[in-house]
């Protein structure tokens, strides 16, 4: 069995909260963040709900104290969230340590590059822009923004289990020796791009996501920058670090059935929560709570429903619930927004309620937890699943 | 116990005819041009030509060069699956992007938007072979295959994974090019293969490639070499460079003059090569040094076909007079290093040595 790695500052912002605390009271209090679009002109304004991060552009560039329109949304939403991570961890010289930055995105500087697609070759006034669009640039300047340099940093896009790898390779860097230190998480704006993508795929819901409900009828976009600072037990040790949680258990497989459904019976799924309870030197029993992928698809929930029935096995599945119903599904950042909720979950002994939930779905009887909950949590189990068949777990502890 | 890493195999599509595992760089692909297209293997060998036409372009190559690398070790399966790629298969998303503003978000269909996807390769190709097993998509500018490689190397150190497919792949597309044409990152004027390293002008000639590798924990008749170590900055000064050199040969215990050739990513744009030139006029200016952008073009993963011409150098003691960047001459290098970096960012250090 192998020891967790310390979590010792988080930092966030999504549709209900532009910072930890105000995410975590909006869960208590069950405030949800979903609504009509307001940022994007979109002709599908009125048939899609959203959760967007209730601030615009202008609001983000003043609070980073940027020049109008230099940055597109993503890399903002980073580099609000990872300040507040640092600021927790409280680390002043990101340079102290062999520190590395582990982002995760998939559409980059999307919402700009959409925007002046052609109007490049008409006018120069945005061509700051044009370099944007790869996941990459955003990466470098949420790295510019804290000040690291000479250091390992790389982006990862694995669809919607993005952030939950960027959490599971800082640990692994950390583990084998090649980091003291991993930020890890990611970023990722609403756009049109993904909006019309999801669109053309059916499975954008024209009213509020219902996660595990029988007549779901898809998912809300969300958008969220979400990082984690990971530190090695000789910094913790150094510094005297208050640790928030551990990253026990960590999993990675894929589904090898189609390019963006997932199988019927959940075998990526499946195997990836095994390698996590492997990884922890945990049985399924250990497990406290389940934060569920939980899109609202149709296909997601059956799947990741009976992926979880094979692990836990029938009668033996603790409580579980989704918390897209919340935020939406953020898709790369999707792990790392609910990797911090786990935590805050350990922290609170608290389990967040599966909004919208009415109708317990025909396939299994699996019931969400539908309302708060007080239960002494010591392993919280995190799914993130995407396109391409990967699919990823983490499971987050209380002690290492 | 660190276990050794081994390069078992190769496989490449790139502006040169790298397709075939016998040959290397037998004959070179001359051009005149500011860009550069793949020499095309015979993708229908490889592909039921039903599933290629609607197939985007990188996942063809990856196919080619994922199949070559997976015969060549002799392998059905692995135990993981590493992708790199900077742009993903970028035609696809500049295509569903340019009709969500031509059609004003109406008429869309899905396989363009579902291409787009950062991970399409590395979930295609899991798709071919069933791959259950570990799957990574970098896509970090010019480091994402070394990312990959990484990745890759921890895992098959720590006995986590015995037989790992990892690959680099990037479309050229029209878009891409026009845009950071205007932005000097691409050449306008059209460059000659002899000359574009010594062009003197503002950006490189853009490319596109992909090269897959099985990188394994066991030594076997095909492998190439060894892989000892990869590093990767995310910015470093010109100053700076000569002593991040130093102290990566340093983490791997081989001294600057071990080193028997030094392979440098050159791409014949003025504003950058000062990063190259102080370290083949430095520390390695009494070191034979190679390059290869003039063969490859520049792509975020053309690092990857300076991974295949060291795999290829090592196994074949041979270093072609086409990629001989000074006048001194390596026969049977024994230790590589491949330092490459793209636009004063994304540093990268490789080292591999003969087994």
């Amino acid at each position: 069995m192998s020891k967790g790695i310390a979590i010792t500052g988080m930092g966030m912002i999504s549709a209900i909260g532009r910072n930890v605390q105000e995410n975590f009271a909006s869960l208590t209090s069950e405030t949800i963040g979903i609504s009509k679009i307001t940022q994007i002109a979109t002709r599908h304004k009125d048939e899609i709900m959203v959760g967007e991060v209730k601030a615009t552009n202008a609001e983000l560039e003043k609070q980073l104290g940027l020049e109008p329109n230099t940055y597109s949304r993503s890399p903002m939403l980073g580099m609000i969230a990872i300040k507040e991570a640092l600021q927790q961890a409280g680390i002043s010289d990101v340079n102290e340590y062999k520190t590395g930055l582990i982002s995760s995105t998939t559409v980059g500087g999307m919402d700009k590059s959409e925007q002046y697609f052609f109007e490049y070759f008409e006018s120069d006034t945005h061509h700051h822009h044009i370099d944007g669009l790869h996941a990459g640039d955003s990466t470098q300047k949420i790295a510019k923004s804290i000040g690291l340099e000479k250091s390992f940093m790389t982006t990862i896009s694995t669809a919607c289990s993005s952030a939950a790898n960027a959490i599971m390779l800082g640990a692994r860097m950390i583990k084998s020796g090649k980091l003291d230190r991993a930020i890890v998480g990611g970023t990722d704006a609403l756009s049109k791009f993904t909006i019309n993508g999801f669109k053309t795929l059916m499975i954008l819901s024209d009213t509020h996501n219902t996660p595990f409900d029988d007549k779901r009828k898809g998912l809300n976009l969300g958008e969220a920058g979400a990082f984690l600072v990971l530190e090695s037990d000789k910094i913790v040790k150094e510094k005297n670090k208050e640790v928030l949680a551990y990253v026990t258990g960590y999993g990675n497989a894929n589904d090898a059935f189609h390019q963006t459904a997932s199988s019927e019976n959940g075998d990526g799924a499946v195997l990836a929560m095994q390698k996590a309870l492997k990884v922890a030197g945990l049985k399924p029993s250990d497990i406290d709570y389940i934060n569920a992928h939980g899109t609202a698809t149709p296909n997601n929930d059956l799947s990741e429903g009976r992926a979880i029935l094979r692990v836990f096995g029938e009668g033996n599945v603790p409580e579980f619930s989704s918390t897209k119903a919340f935020t939406g599904h953020t898709l790369a950042i999707a792990g790392g927004v609910e990797a911090i909720y786990a935590v805050l979950a350990l922290q609170n002994n608290h389990i967040y309620p599966n909004l919208n939930f009415k109708n317990p779905m025909e396939e299994f009887d699996l019931i969400p937890e539908t309302t708060s909950k007080k239960k002494e949590l010591r392993h919280v189990l995190s799914n993130s699943f995407g396109f391409g068949g990967n699919c990823s777990t983490l499971i987050l502890s209380k002690e290492a | 116990m660190k276990k050794s890493v081994y390069i078992n195999s190769v496989g490449s599509v790139s502006a040169q005819k790298t397709f075939d595992n016998s040959e290397f760089l037998d004959e070179i692909t001359d051009y005149e041009a500011n860009e550069l297209k793949v020499v095309a293997p015979n993708y229908k060998e490889y592909i039921p030509p039903a599933a290629a036409r609607r197939m985007a372009k990188g996942i063809k190559m990856s196919t080619v060069s994922s199949q070559t690398a997976l015969q060549e070790a002799g392998l059905k399966n692995v135990d993981a699956i590493i992708v790199g790629t900077g742009l993903g298969c970028l035609d696809d998303s500049a295509r569903f992007v340019g009709d969500i503003i031509k059609n004003e978000e109406q008429y869309l269909t899905p396989t363009r938007f579902i291409q787009s996807s950062h991970n399409t390769v590395a979930g295609q190709i899991a798709l071919g072979l069933g791959c259950k097993g570990y799957n990574f998509t970098y896509v970090n500018s010019a480091i994402s295959f070394e990312s990959s490689l990484l990745d890759a190397q921890m895992q098959l150190e720590n006995d986590e994974a015995t037989h790992i497919l990892v690959g680099g792949v990037d479309e050229m597309v029209e878009h891409h090019v026009r845009s950071h044409r205007l932005i000097d990152h691409y050449k306008t004027e059209p460059v000659t293969l002899k000359n574009v390293l010594n062009s003197k002008t503002s950006g490189a000639i853009m490319a596109e490639g992909s090269h897959f590798f099985v990188l394994s924990n066991k030594k076997q008749d095909s492998t190439y070499g060894q892989l000892i170590g990869v590093e990767t900055y995310n910015a470093l000064s010109e100053q700076e460079v000569e002593t991040q050199v130093r102290i990566f040969l340093s983490h791997f215990e081989t001294a600057v003059d071990a080193i028997d050739l030094v392979v440098l990513g050159n791409n014949g744009d003025v504003n950058f090569e000062g990063f190259f030139n102080t370290l083949s006029a430095g520390i390695f200016n009494k070191t034979p040094q190679a390059v290869f952008k003039h063969l490859s073009g520049e792509y975020d993963t053309a690092s990857g076909f300076a991974f295949w011409l060291a795999s290829k150098i090592l196994k074949s003691g041979n270093v072609p007079e086409i990629v001989k960047w000074n006048e001194l001459s390596a026969s049977n290098p024994k230790n590589i290093l491949l330092y490459n970096q793209y636009r004063g960012e994304n540093h990268s250090l490789v080292l591999l040595r003969k087994c």
